[in-house]
């Protein structure tokens, strides 16, 4: 077989990545929320994969990747509530802003598109990595990516990188005591449980990952 | 799970319903969800808070003459969204600008700032005053910071008196700072509770355990212990609120001149000897008042060796975490500008004296 390199993301794999996490969001429902229970309120699971339908359910037609990204913003921010959905929205809809009009994105655009959702996470949350948050899932992930591309420009193996960067992080949250959202409020308490938000994040970037690689094959 | 509900999924709606046709004076909007006064607020600032439900009376029994002017309850436990105070914010902005009074929770500041930042884009000045007062949690730096409890009540009920005496929108922002730095809360569990949603407890507290410096969410508190007499339980709570010492954190506000959200330092005061204050006994929502006023009576013996005087008092359920068995205390230092506005006329639902 021989390998091609996927040098743009289109508007259909952005659909299919958008299709691919409500799906895989709600087939973990049960288990984000799980992962809620003990640091937090038992509703992460519960408001990712409402925020997620809502955001389907609400995709534009058409090819401009700017206009779905962001209304997949719109619909977590007015869908989701708690701290996941306005952390969530601003992601996307930072990520977005430079993308209005695109039908394709460069490993370029992408990895913009990345540091600027994490800029946005960490603007919004006044928040960092290290702090037990989405954020550990998703500012190496966005690291990962831009390395990566700069090898070789092909946003399959970057997106690979990067949703294993974000594995690595949800996991690294787990001997992490959190210090911001709900479970800061148990300090040491919240030490040797897994962040829900950061395993939020890994389904995300993988569902990406997954969409992309599939086409490509 | 018992509880007097119809479909888990509705409850918030079909309270609002309710609520809507108890209350002439206000009115009801859904999709999306707020309250807000049936009169129209004319040039003066309007006062809108919300949160999640499930904390009744807070806010929306609070809407009413002389204090909020709407209220955006999110679900049970859950902030409410953007959408729900700009819709809220619009319908009640009188010309003179919106203080939105937010509790210190992550979700609920996050929310309000996205709803203030969209408001603001129609031209509508807004401003964010955060209420912080819980002094289970000692640490700003490493925690999301103290939580908003029962100042919140007190913070509501001064901003809005200030909002019917002409206060313009600088002058009750800093209202409602003073208010939050003169307020200090303290609670505690004797059972846990269930929101609909779930249909299990959200902690497991064992029938002679008691938690202690919890929030208003069912989150577990800062320490577990056995239960110990009304005295007691009383003492441990007074004693942190009286002895807290000034909490300095930094708080994000709109800065006008900026453009932009910045971080403020803030600090709080500490009570000293010789302070008057207002004094909240609230119960979680399922605490006879019985033992509420048994609390009181503790409480106001404790003050009194300080040389602190209640001068105003509420004994009841102002801000609950469904039907929990638990207190928490409440104490607002006053000077002369937080008494007048405590005791100017107000009518809402759950607090109403004056007219
Ligand atoms: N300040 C923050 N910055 C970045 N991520 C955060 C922050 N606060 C919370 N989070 C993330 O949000 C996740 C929790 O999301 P969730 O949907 O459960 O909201 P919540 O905190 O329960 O809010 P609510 O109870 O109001 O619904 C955490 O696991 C964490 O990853
Ligand atoms: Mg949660």
């Amino acid at each position: 077989m021989t390998e091609t390199l996927t040098t743009a993301v289109t508007a259909p794999m952005v659909r299919a990545w958008i299709e691919r996490s409500a799906k895989v969001l709600a087939d973990n429902r049960a288990y984000l929320t799980e992962l809620d229970a003990p640091i937090g309120d038992s509703d992460h699971g519960n408001n990712m994969d409402r925020g997620f339908k809502a955001a389907l359910e609400k995709l534009p037609e058409g090819d401009d990747i700017g206009a779905m990204l962001k209304s997949v913003a719109m619909s977590l921010i007015s869908k989701v509530g708690g701290a996941a959905g306005p952390l969530y929205g601003t992601m996307f809809l930072d990520g977005a802003k430079p993308l209005a009009g695109k039908t394709s994105l460069s490993a370029d655009e992408l990895a913009q598109f990345f540091d600027d959702a994490v800029a946005g996470v960490m603007k919004r949350g006044r928040s960092d990595v290290e702090m037990k948050t989405m954020l550990d899932a998703l500012a190496p992930a966005a690291r990962a990516f831009r390395e990566e591309a700069a090898k070789g420009s092909d946003i399959r193996a970057a997106l690979k990188a990067a949703a294993e960067a974000a594995r690595q992080g949800m996991e690294a949250t787990i001997p992490m005591q959190a210090q911001r959202g709900r479970a800061s409020y148990l300090g040491e308490r919240s030490i040797g449980h897994q962040d829900p938000g950061a395993t939020s994040s890994h389904l995300i970037l993988q569902a990406f990952s997954d969409v992309v690689e599939e086409a490509a094959q | 799970m018992k509880k007097l509900v119809n479909n888990a999924e509705d409850v918030t709606v079909e309270q609002l319903k309710g609520f809507g046709l108890a209350h002439d004076e206000i009115d009801v909007h859904f999709d999306p969800n707020y309250v807000c006064v049936a009169a129209p607020v004319q040039d003066r600032v309007a006062v809108v808070s919300g949160g999640g439900s499930g904390h009744e009376p807070l806010h929306g029994g609070y809407v009413g003459l002389g204090m909020l002017d709407a209220a955006c309850p999110g679900q049970v436990f859950t902030s409410p969204t953007p959408d729900q105070m700009f819709e809220a914010g619009k319908a009640v902005h009188g010309g003179r600008g919106i203080l939105q009074i937010v509790k210190n929770y992550t979700g609920d500041v996050m929310n309000f700032q996205m709803a203030a930042d969209m408001l603001r884009d129609e031209g509508i000045e807004v401003r964010n005053i955060i209420i912080d007062d819980d002094v289970a949690l000692k640490d700003s730096l490493y925690t999301a910071g103290r939580r908003g409890l029962g100042t919140t009540v007190i913070a509501e009920k001064v901003c809005g008196a200030a909002s019917l005496e002409g206060y313009d929108l600088d002058r009750l922002a800093a209202l409602c700072k003073k208010v939050n730095i003169h307020g200090k809360s303290m609670g505690m569990a004797l059972t846990s509770c269930t929101t609909p949603q779930n249909g299990t407890p959200s902690f497991e507290l064992p029938e002679d355990e008691m938690e202690i410096g919890i929030g208003i969410h069912g989150e577990p508190g800062i320490l577990r212990d056995k239960i110990r007499s009304a005295d007691e339980v009383t003492e441990i709570l007074t004693d942190r609120i009286l002895d807290d010492e000034a909490y300095t954190r930094n708080l994000s506000e709109w800065d006008p001149a900026k453009g932009d959200w910045t971080d403020v330092e803030v600090t709080d005061i500490t009570l000293q000897k010789g302070d008057e204050v207002i004094a909240i006994v609230n119960g979680m929502g399922g605490t006879p008042l019985s033992e509420l006023y048994t609390v009181y009576a503790k409480l106001a013996d404790l003050t009194a060796r300080r040389g602190i005087r209640i001068v105003r008092s509420l004994v009841g359920n102002y801000i609950t975490s469904l039907e929990m068995a638990g207190v928490s205390i409440t104490l607002v230092k006053t000077d002369e500008e937080i008494l007048r506005l405590y005791d100017a006329p107000v009518k809402t639902p759950a607090l109403r004296w004056g007219m």
